[in-house]
């Protein structure tokens, strides 16, 4: 059975797969039936695990799986409790699943590859996922259990009249206490999320409703002290008193609770209390068992628990790297690599932390918090605006140009681009306000929600807010499935943080991701970094030999051909084998494809230096070729339009000229200021280094294409700081290196990488940064992506300083391209392929852009 | 380049057309064929069938001859829609190309319009 031997060898589990069990699935146990255990399951059956698992689950509550966070949605009756179910108990007979609901887990013996129930039951297990998830902390009270029941867990010998808030029968026991005719009072002990959501929702019972929080402040988890001063008024104009910075100490009956005091000796008399004062993860199954725990079950990377290959732990039960996580993102996160690993999906999963952000509505305010809540260090910015008047308070904590941290209160418009810059690192305006406010027309910023629904989102193929929501609607929840269906983010790409801010708006937080975000080309299943080493491992020379060794059945795949040409020929240098029809049409005929099916020529022009005698060659060529149209490009040099394919060997014998890759994913040009030979305030030659990076790089495959600049002074006439490398030559002979610039569809300064003292230094780190990008960056991720995703520190230690002893390689491989490379160009003499110029449009008459139209554009007569 | 139209035996109201050496298109390209007025791009797929689909795309009239192809699609080069080989029908929601059927006879592919 191939599940077995995908599996790394675990010893005695195997074996007892192979022998024990009924046919040759192997036994999966799971103890916990809440949203940890359930979501775990159904990620592994998403990767084939009804194949491979027979598989019971052990479920505390008599009843299906439930989502937790909607009970105080049914405690405020907005819904019921069949509306919060998951997973029915149909699902789990549907998926096969033996369910025990109502049966605890007293212990596991590990040696022996069994569970012990309460009910005196035995059941063995091959693979073992514990995920008893956690339960309410009582604190300690006087008073607050019957004197005849000491003994039981959380939920039982309260006082009544004191309720926890952590399951159904909790909240309906709550709802049946304060629906009592005679019930007027109600106290909440916490006044954290959970506690400010059951306030909220008893006060819906027209019970009179007071918090007691003992921290200084509401919700001291997420917000500083300003928000939750304003977030304390906002409770208040609710009708909601709050007690702040003191603690309950007692409560008092005898027959239900009466009343309650607190530290400072005040006494409040009440009907009904919630303590809703935090959660402790139940560990008490783990512990008996001899694992490993801490302030939770520790777990690694792979989720499983220590010391134990069979024996895996998910939820707000486990301590990873020392953080225990109460909220459900993480806990899907943990899911998803649990199930890649338990099924052998994908032996490379690790779970590696989440960074929490919450985004909830607490009692009718938008609260949203991720990362720090104020400043840690001296250089932190800190971001503020106020209003308490309308309950409004942000605040932003700003490290290195990068979000560390954000509480947005009363307004959370900005949110979904707030949450973004935190995950990923984006970069920020410059002008900080506008990270809080939409200043001016509707922008990528503007809070999707409010977009209208033929608002354009996609510039480039047109689509509107409401084709994407209609596509999310329709059952495509992964970003990457709506682009492929609508083509929204297929052009320039700029729009693409909008639409995953609709999709996401539109799954209403249920957006899946799509595994193939994080593949180097669709057709392959495998990030680049692994796909390098297996293609070096085995010497897969060709794109037809990756296809055949490493896609799904053998099959090729026309989206992943061009990418896979690009990495093979950057690994394999001379020795890739060409194959032709992995090419774009571009990089077929050395040329770029235009509307009509003619072709652009840029033929070089090193740093943009040209001569008379080129000028002329090229106004012969546009004589005899009759091109329509001879155009200067952005990058110093000079384009002929219009020319047709069969045209191309003809045009460029003619030129002359080397080709000036204005097609390819490569490296294109170096633009360059006159510098310090005629210049009166240049301070270096710039044109002659831009001249000779440019002789050494040309042609330079790369994930993407690579634009230079050269600037002989800090006027920078060259545009160096929006280059992908960009250099800038100052007072004293030396010369800054920027990265990652760019100003086409996105704009980005770029990263001051190092100060160096020769144009040869400048020369030397300009490729070992270009090689380092190659080798590192996914398909057509250019720098001003690429830098901020890995940090420029990080890249800044590899390249400059050589922390990973890679420079001397990075180096040698420029010089091998030098070295090698060949002007495409000649091919025109050679054709490669049997009619590799042959029109592809034989009865079209082309160029369709019309004649003349420079004279056409000028007026002719100047 | 146009292709030599040939008159072949007609099958119905349809007519063979022979366009010559199947060596003339690399695998997994296509070459265009002019065949009766009509522009055919004719794949020779990487398996060895070949495929002929209207060479004009339907979305911005691009060459669909130097489309990247692989054993199911050929994808424009202008906006990359993606056409089926075997149907025409797109699967990016451009209109379909027209199919035509094509079939090797020895080396020499045969187009039956």
């Amino acid at each position: 059975m191939t599940a077995l031997q995908q599996r790394p060898s675990t010893g005695s589990g195997n074996e007892r797969a192979g022998s024990g069990g009924e046919g040759s699935k192997r036994r999966l146990v799971v103890i916990g039936n809440g949203m940890a255990g359930a979501r775990a399951v159904e990620e592994i059956l998403a990767r084939g695990g009804a194949e491979m698992f027979d598989i019971t689950m052990f479920g505390d509550e008599p009843y299906g799986n439930y989502n937790r966070i909607m009970l105080s949605h049914v405690l405020s009756g907005e819904e019921s409790h069949d509306d919060i179910y998951l997973n029915t108990l149909e699902w789990y007979a549907d998926n096969d699943i033996t369910l025990h609901a109502g049966v605890r887990v007293d212990r596991i013996d590990r040696y022996a590859h069994l569970v012990v129930t309460d009910d005196g039951r035995t059941e063995p297990y091959d693979e073992l996922i514990i995920a008893t998830g956690s339960r309410s902390f009582m604190p300690p009270m006087e008073g607050l259990r019957g004197p005849s029941t000491g003994s039981g867990d959380g939920g039982g010998g309260l006082l009544p009249g004191v309720f926890a808030f952590r399951t159904i029968d909790d909240t309906r026991a709550m709802i049946e206490h304060a629906t009592h005719d005679d019930h007027h009072r109600a106290v909440v002990i916490g006044g954290g999320l959970l506690g400010l959501e059951a306030a909220r929702g008893l006060q819906h019972y027209g019970l009179d409703v007071t918090v007691v929080h003992s921290p200084a402040h509401l919700m001291n988890a997420q917000l500083g002290p300003e928000g939750g001063e304003i977030l304390r008024q906002s409770m208040e104009a609710l009708g909601i008193h709050v007690i702040c910075g003191n603690r309950s100490t007692a409560v008092w009956g005898p027959d239900k609770v009466r009343g309650l005091r607190l530290k400072d000796g005040a006494e409040l008399e009440c009907d009904l209390v919630v303590v809703a004062a935090g959660i402790r993860p139940n560990t008490e199954v783990a512990m008996l068992s001899g694992l490993t725990v801490e302030r939770a079950i520790v777990v690694d990377d792979h989720m499983r628990v220590l010391d134990e290959d069979d024996i895996y732990a998910v939820g707000e039960c486990v301590q990873h790297r020392g953080e225990v996580y109460g909220l459900v993102a993480p806990l899907w996160e943990q899911a998803v690599v649990l199930a890649d690993q338990i099924t052998g999906h994908d032996p490379t999963a690790a779970y590696l932390g989440s960074r929490t952000a919450t985004k909830l509505k607490v009692a009718g305010v938008d609260v949203a918090s991720m990362g720090l809540t104020s400043p840690e260090k001296e250089t932190d910015e800190h971001i503020v605006f106020s209003e308490p008047k309308r309950g409004v308070f942000k605040s932003i904590v700003i490290r290195d140009d990068k979000i560390v941290g954000a509480t947005l209160l009363g307004d959370s418009s900005k949110v979904a681009f707030l949450q973004q810059a935190f995950d990923r690192g984006l970069a920020l305006p410059e002008q900080r306000v506008e990270l809080m406010f939409d200043l001016g027309g509707p922008s990528e910023e503007v809070g999707v929600a409010e977009l209208a629904d033929d608002a354009q989102v996609c510039n480039c193929n047109g689509v509107s807010k409401k084709a994407i929501v209609d596509c999310v609607t329709g059952g495509c929840k992964t970003v990457s499935g709506v682009m492929d269906k609508t083509r929204a983010g297929k052009g320039c790409g700029t729009c693409k943080g909008l639409v995953a801010q609709l999709v996401e708006h539109a799954a209403g937080g249920a957006v899946e991701e799509d595994p193939a975000a994080s593949y180097y080309v669709p057709g392959i299943g495998m990030g680049k970094a692994p796909l390098m080493e297996i293609i070096r491992e085995r010497r897969l020379m060709t794109p037809s030999a990756v296809f055949a060794a490493l896609a799904p059945d053998g099959a090729e795949d026309a989206k992943s051909k061009m990418g896979l040409a690009s990495l093979l020929k950057m690994m394999w240098g001379e020795d890739y084998v060409e194959e032709k029809d992995a090419r774009f049409i571009n990089d077929r005929v050395n040329a770029n494809i235009q509307r009509d099916g003619t072709f652009s020529v840029v033929p070089q022009m090193r740093g943009g230096v040209t001569t008379a005698d080129q000028l002329r060659r090229i106004a012969d060529v546009a004589d005899k070729y009759s091109v329509p149209m001879v155009k200067l490009t952005g990058g110093q040099r000079i384009d002929l339009l219009g020319i047709k394919k069969e045209d191309l060997p003809g045009v460029w014998a003619d030129l002359d000229m080397p080709s000036g890759y204005a097609y390819g994913k490569s490296f294109r040009t170096v633009k360059t200021c006159v510098g310090q030979e005629f210049c009166r305030f240049g301070t270096g030659d710039s044109t002659k280094l831009g001249v000779e990076i440019e002789t050494r790089m040309q042609g330079m495959e790369s994930p993407a294409k690579m634009k230079l600049a050269v600037s002989g002074c800090p006027r920078n006439c060259a545009e160096s700081l929006c280059k992908d490398v960009g250099i800038v030559a100052i007072e004293g002979g030396r010369w800054e290196i920027y990265v990652g610039g760019a100003a086409g569809a996105h704009i980005r300064k770029g990263d001051l990488l190092c100060t160096v003292d020769t144009a040869d230094e400048a020369k030397t780190i300009t490729g070992r940064f270009l090689q380092y990008y190659r080798e590192s960056a996914n398909w057509l991720e250019r720098t001003y992506a690429w830098v901020p995703r890995v940090g420029v520190e990080h890249i800044r230690a590899v390249v400059v300083e050589d922390s990973e002893g890679i420079a001397e390689r990075l180096d040698a491989a420029v010089q091998l391209h030098a070295d090698t490379h060949v002007d495409p160009w000649t091919q025109g003499k050679d054709p490669m392929t049997p009619g590799q110029f042959r029109t592809a449009l034989p009865l079209e008459v082309l160029p369709h852009v019309p004649a003349d139209r420079a004279t056409e554009l000028l007026g002719g007569a100047w | 380049m146009s292709a030599a139209v040939q008159d072949g035996a007609e099958v119905g109201a349809r007519v063979e057309h022979r366009l010559g050496p199947v060596e003339q298109i690399p695998y997994g390209e296509a070459r265009a064929f002019d065949v009766a007025g009509q522009q055919v791009a004719v794949f020779r797929i990487r398996d060895g069938r070949v495929r002929a689909l209207s060479a004009v795309c339907t979305h911005r009239g691009g060459p669909i001859a130097d489309g990247q192809t692989d054993l199911k699609v050929v994808l424009c080069p202008l906006h990359l829609n993606a056409f089926d080989l075997d149907t025409g029908c797109s699967t990016t929601g451009a209109p379909p190309l027209q199919h035509y059927d094509v079939r090797l006879d020895g080396a020499e592919i045969v187009l039956t319009l």
